[in-house]
């Protein structure tokens, strides 16, 4: 385990490094569990296969320091997106579409995601999106074709998609004599459709897992990790290549347990500080209006089917 | 802010401690409640974590952050919606007993209101 997390940090360092250097971004390719990164080239065409891309934390209706304007940046994302020479399959949303679950703010996410080239969006909720009434309004937007409380999976030439939801009845935190923990939470019923919806497939299948919180524990000070993740990553255990990409705290972070790759995706709205550095998890408010692009964008992967692995592109919107 | 406070403390401590029997007013003025049946939120917490009144009182919270909260009682007795910044939200506290309750947006936030 500490030779991965050394391994992990080793990569993260030539990561920072091929950024400088590359200034777009960097595939992360796995094989075998085993992270990697070269250049990415624009215009290189895969052979055979798929991409899709990620986006998170719109927080559509957010209009403060250091941006007055989510809209406009998540429109920029869509742009980016549809300039892509390798078109996606479909989009991913890792939640946190809106940010106070208003009617108007899911309105203006959904006409700024029809933008989009490929038509077909993957949605996930954030507790932003479900936290005034129990996601019934994301529900009935988005929740067609899930299961129980929005949970979904999917299949797409081979590789299997499972969408699960950990932002609904948060429980409160260990202050004041209280015995929670302040995480995300899958539930028994969400868990207990997941054993079951991965029973059937051969372990070589490909699994992407993605939810809003992340799955791994990252910053319990601020409430960043599931509670049942394990229990949910314990039915996943037996598969050669599992990648879990997740939203909530506005910027990139990976770690490679096993066949398990976690991912974290930027935000299109602000930045978060990086764990610990500021007193609170809030939007991080100075930032220069030259810089803020910098620091939001959107993550594409692609699936090259002979070489069996996932291929990972962070890339900020400037 | 916080760090020209202290500052300010430590210059007035050496000079001689003549203005020490000012700083907590100044202190509480700066980060806490000064109402008692006030509760800020300010930097993910609410300000104070316990707070005692009697029956019958009215409880105010004032949002001092730029980030939403929420006042949700852990029973469901009592709740507010997303409280933006400078939104306030009060209840009256009839029953004794003690009030546990934490923001639905971000969990790791706790409190909790003592009615006697």
């Amino acid at each position: 385990m500490s030779d991965e997390s050394k391994n992990n940090q080793i990569e993260r360092r030539s990561f920072l490094k091929c950024m400088a250097w590359a200034g777009t971004g960097v595939v992360w390719a796995m094989n075998g569990g085993v992270l990697s990164s070269f250049e990415l080239i624009a215009g290189t065409k895969r052979k055979g296969g798929f991409s899709f891309v990620q986006i998170s934390d719109s927080h559509i209706g957010f209009n403060k320091d250091p941006n007055h304007d989510v809209t406009k940046t998540l429109e920029e994302a869509i742009n980016k997106i549809n300039a892509l020479d390798d078109q996606p399959a479909f989009l991913l949303h890792t939640g946190d579409i809106t940010h106070l679950a208003q009617p108007e703010q899911f309105d203006t996410a959904s006409q700024v995601l029809k933008t989009a080239r490929s038509s077909q969006v993957y949605y996930v909720p954030g507790e932003h999106d479900v936290f005034s009434d129990d996601g019934s309004l994301y529900l009935e937007r988005f929740g067609r074709g899930t299961q129980g409380k929005g949970w979904q999976s999917f299949d797409y030439e081979g590789v299997h998609f499972i969408g699960l939801i950990n932002v609904l009845n948060l429980k409160q935190g260990s202050g004041t004599g209280l015995g929670g923990s302040g995480f995300g939470q899958l539930g028994q019923e969400q868990l207990a459709w997941l054993e079951k919806d991965v029973k059937g497939l051969t372990s070589s299948t490909p699994v992407v897992v993605f939810a809003h919180i992340p799955l791994w524990t990252i910053y319990p000070e601020w409430g960043w990790g599931t509670d049942d993740s394990a229990q949910a990553l314990s039915y996943l255990k037996r598969f050669g290549s599992v990648s879990v990409l997740n939203g909530h705290i506005h910027q990139v972070m990976q770690k490679v347990e096993g066949n398990v790759r976690f991912h974290t995706a930027f935000s299109t709205a602000f930045p978060q500080p990086a764990p610990g550095t500021a007193p609170a998890p809030g939007p991080i408010k100075d930032v220069p209006a030259d810089k803020l692009r910098s620091l939001l964008g959107l993550t594409a992967v692609s699936y090259v089917q002979n070489r069996s692995s996932l291929a990972v592109v962070d890339s900020t919107l400037g | 802010m916080l760090g020209r406070t202290k500052l300010a403390l430590l210059i007035a401590l050496a000079v001689g401690g003549l203005f020490l029997t000012e700083q907590p007013s100044q202190s509480s003025s700066v980060n806490a409640a000064t109402n008692a049946d006030e509760v800020i939120i300010q930097n993910f917490t609410f300000q104070p974590a316990t707070l005692t009144v009697k029956a019958g009182t009215k409880v105010t919270w004032i949002n001092r952050d730029d980030d939403p909260h929420t006042v949700t009682d852990t029973e469901k007795r009592f709740g507010s919606k997303a409280l933006d910044t400078g939104d306030r939200f009060s209840t009256e506290f009839t029953k004794p007993g003690t009030y546990n309750y934490y923001c639905a947006l971000h969990p790791k936030m706790t409190a909790q209101i003592i009615v006697k």
